[in-house]
């Protein structure tokens, strides 16, 4: 589906017609990220991150199926190996320091387009599949990298392994032989080590599975914009091609200066000393930590210390999955017909005065030892996450007086001129 | 149904959450933020020191390396193993062919006799590995207070701050009863701290007592093939840059690579801000000379959609 005024695919040259008859591929990608794909022209910068992501998963899958050729999923050898890559394979150091810090920026990447999702509530009709396939995508990839930094069989690989798995002990009855089952094992051993490598070595697929079907539900309503406003004629849209995809290639390479600093001159600054000690289950790490894109989610689990009712681990857990899985009822718990934060004035000030600084204390938390006062400002901020998502969001679109909003986007960016919103003044682009 | 249960699921947690707070909070209030420990009071952190490969133009200072080999060679190495370290690496330091040959051939390291298939000793080629000084983690803790000495191929990566946490640590031996931080005396504040028999005081690890004995006890402990005085500052410097070099022998040509790679994506990407701007040029907004521009809500500016639509027919956009 797509705007009436969309352009339509033309193939010249013979090869092209034969293709278009047979198996219409360039036609596919053209009405995809091509000219035929009407995009609204007054996106902002923040609508760069999806397309980052989708590069970032493609580095991530041809750097990893590189590093898997190398690498043995043994915990008598995965260590070494690992090493093996970095000393002796021709620019496996690149390789594998590219993968690494990748699973950061894929996460960066990540993060900046969900708080765009909502900051311009781009979870709400006709777009709620869209949000919820994303969050799908987030989740796979969060278990993707879990597994992924198991691999390596340092002391942070092993001691992770096992806190992530001892979650699931805290489930009452099922809870320690589910455990035993899911690492084939009473501790992380060669069984967890083989099928957590079998696992991120699939999960990619089935992410760029899900990525397509997000590209493909996005395509039905067409991107949303940072009025809000749906797209109403045709002098409010660019074609995706060349417009986007000049101001993507810009984006990308800002992305990729800053990938390539890290890579180059401090591919170890995101990572954990602990983890260049070959694992050792009989000594602990003074601190467990996981890597820094888990740190909110980690300072939710621990804020639990207290027994109410269920015991504190349990609600840890619980509290930790529905904090991801409160995402995926937004488009119903925020009852605005308003989209964008711009035009939402208390909205917008519990966004950026209470969810922000709620996720920088909680990403903060997760990071520090389980030690006072991170343990008492984690709780707050766990007590303000789940209170702004599922009482102040609702609260907040039932009372609030939304601004005014402009009558089209072509307003928005070129004025409020009666014959420009006509589209009398304006020429489509070309 | 979600309008009901949400609100009820959130006030559920935040008020598990905040009890929680309310327990850590009098936990705290009558009985104080926890103990200090002399662990956490008169542990330093580690000295600061220079080397030729810090920085983003760093590169090795070879002669170094080789420095740093010897006093791994004639000192850690009697405790501590190099497992991922081959003596064919040793050609990265500078050294020719045949001196790696020679340097493989004077240590012993396991191998099976030809003749009778049993296990012996026999000299090194460059393709072996580092020999460890013991057969097994049982005899290298029956040997060392029951403390194994950890292998040095990594250990500059595996702590925090590696290289300036080696020199520290191997220059950092103090006496306890005399150590002082900034006047406080470790003695006068925790009387009771001890240090056991076997172990040894060292304020740079974590615990502060360590069972690693002093491992550069002397001036001139080391004969350095270069003539270098060997002053323990100088050892300690030398062999925490090899182990740097250990940790990561492919770190100079990282950055090396680096700094092509950065220049040619800062290159594409100021052609993408061009190309960028060619592009949008003929649907973007042009502001008006005559001052008439007046402000919408969310601040977008008004602009005269006569000069876009002029500027839309000069630059057709397959020019981009």
């Amino acid at each position: 589906m797509s705007f009436p005024w969309a352009r339509q695919y033309q193939p010249k040259a013979p090869l092209m017609r034969y293709l278009d008859e047979k198996l219409p591929l360039p036609r596919f990608v053209y009405n995809a990220v091509g000219a035929g794909y009407p995009v609204p022209r007054n996106l902002n910068y923040m609508w760069n991150f999806g397309v980052l992501a989708g590069f970032a998963l493609m580095v991530q899958i041809i750097t990893g199926v590189v590093l898997a050729m190398h690498y043995s999923a043994n915990a008598l050898v995965a260590f070494e190996s690992v090493e093996h890559i970095m000393r002796d394979v021709n620019w496996g150091w690149m390789l594998r320091y590219a993968h690494a810090n990748g699973a950061s920026f894929f996460f960066l990447v990540i993060y900046i387009h969900i708080f765009r999702g909502l900051f311009y509530s781009s979870y709400k009709a006709p777009r709620e599949m869209i949000w919820l396939i994303g969050v799908v995508i987030f989740l796979l990839t969060m278990a993707t990298a879990f597994m992924g930094y198991v691999l390596p069989w340092g002391q942070m690989s092993y001691w992770g392994a096992k806190v992530i798995t001892g979650l699931f002990s805290a489930i009452p009855l099922v809870g320690e032989p589910l455990q035993i089952w899911l690492l084939g094992g009473f501790a992380p051993d060669n069984a967890a080590l083989n099928r957590f490598y079998s696992l991120h070595f699939l999960l990619p697929f089935v992410i760029l599975g899900t990525v397509i079907l997000h590209i493909w539900a996005l395509h039905i309503p067409g991107s949303s914009n940072p009025t809000g406003v749906e797209v109403k004629s045709e002098s409010d849209t660019v074609p995706f091609h060349p417009y986007y995809t000049a101001k993507d290639g810009f984006g990308l390479g800002v992305f990729l200066l800053l990938y390539t600093a890290f890579v180059f001159f401090m591919p170890n600054a995101l990572g954990h000393a602990d983890n260049y000690i070959p694992a050792n289950p009989l000594s602990t790490p003074a601190h467990i930590v996981p890597e820094w894109y888990f740190w909110p989610f980690y300072a939710i689990l621990r804020a639990f210390t207290f027994d109410f009712i269920l015991p504190a681990k349990l609600w840890g857990v619980l509290a930790m999955f529905s904090a991801i899985l409160v995402w995926f009822f937004l488009p119903w718990l925020d009852r605005s017909p308003v989209r964008s934060g711009h035009y939402r004035p208390l909205f917008r000030k519990f966004f950026w005065f209470g969810l922000i600084p709620t996720m920088a204390v909680l990403f903060w938390c997760g990071g520090a030892p389980a030690e006072e006062p991170y343990v008492m400002l984690s709780q707050i901020a766990t007590a303000y996450y789940f209170l702004h998502f599922l009482v102040i969001l609702p609260l907040v679109s039932a009372i609030e007086r939304p601004e005014a909003l402009p009558y089209s986007i072509t307003e928005a960016v070129l004025g409020e001129d009666k014959k420009a919103v006509l589209g009398e003044n304006t020429t489509p682009a070309t | 149904m979600i309008r009901f249960v949400g609100p009820v699921i959130g006030l559920g947690f935040a008020f598990v959450v905040l009890l929680a707070f309310v327990v850590g909070a009098y936990t705290v209030a009558t009985e104080g933020w926890g103990e200090e420990t002399a662990e956490h009071e008169f542990h330093l952190a580690p000295r600061h020191v220079e080397y030729e490969h810090d920085g983003v133009f760093g590169t090795w200072d070879y002669a170094q390396l080789q420095r740093g080999y010897q006093v791994y060679k004639e000192v850690c190495s009697a405790c501590h193993s190099m497992k991922l370290v081959a003596f064919r690496n040793l050609a990265e330091l500078g050294y020719s062919e045949a001196e790696v040959k020679a340097e493989a051939a004077s240590w012993q390291v396991p191998g099976i006799d030809p003749g009778t298939g049993e296990a012996n000793l026999r000299p090194g080629t460059p393709t072996d590995y580092l020999p460890r000084p013991y057969a097994n983690n049982v005899a290298a803790a029956a040997a060392n207070n029951n403390a194994v000495p950890p292998d040095l191929s990594l250990i500059t990566k595996a702590r925090e701050h590696g290289p300036a946490y080696v020199y520290s640590l191997v220059t950092g031996y103090r006496d306890p009863a005399t150590y002082a931080v900034d006047g406080h005396a470790l003695r006068e504040e925790f009387p009771d701290f001890t240090t056991p028999t076997g172990l040894y005081f060292n304020p740079y690890f974590p615990n502060l007592n360590i069972a690693m004995a002093p491992p550069l006890t002397a001036n001139g402990q080391v004969t350095y093939a270069d003539g270098t005085i060997s002053t323990i500052d100088q050892m300690a410097k030398d062999v925490s840059a090899f182990l740097t070099w250990t940790a990561e022998p492919t770190m100079v040509k990282r950055k090396q690579t680096g700094w092509p790679v950065l220049g040619f994506l800062l290159f594409a990407t100021v052609l993408a801000w061009f190309a960028k701007k060619q592009v949008w040029a003929p649907v973007k907004p042009v502001k008006r000379k005559d001052g008439l521009d007046r402000d919408l809500e969310g601040g977008a500016s008004v602009t005269a959609p006569q000069a876009t639509v002029d500027t839309a027919h000069q630059h057709p956009t397959g020019e981009a």
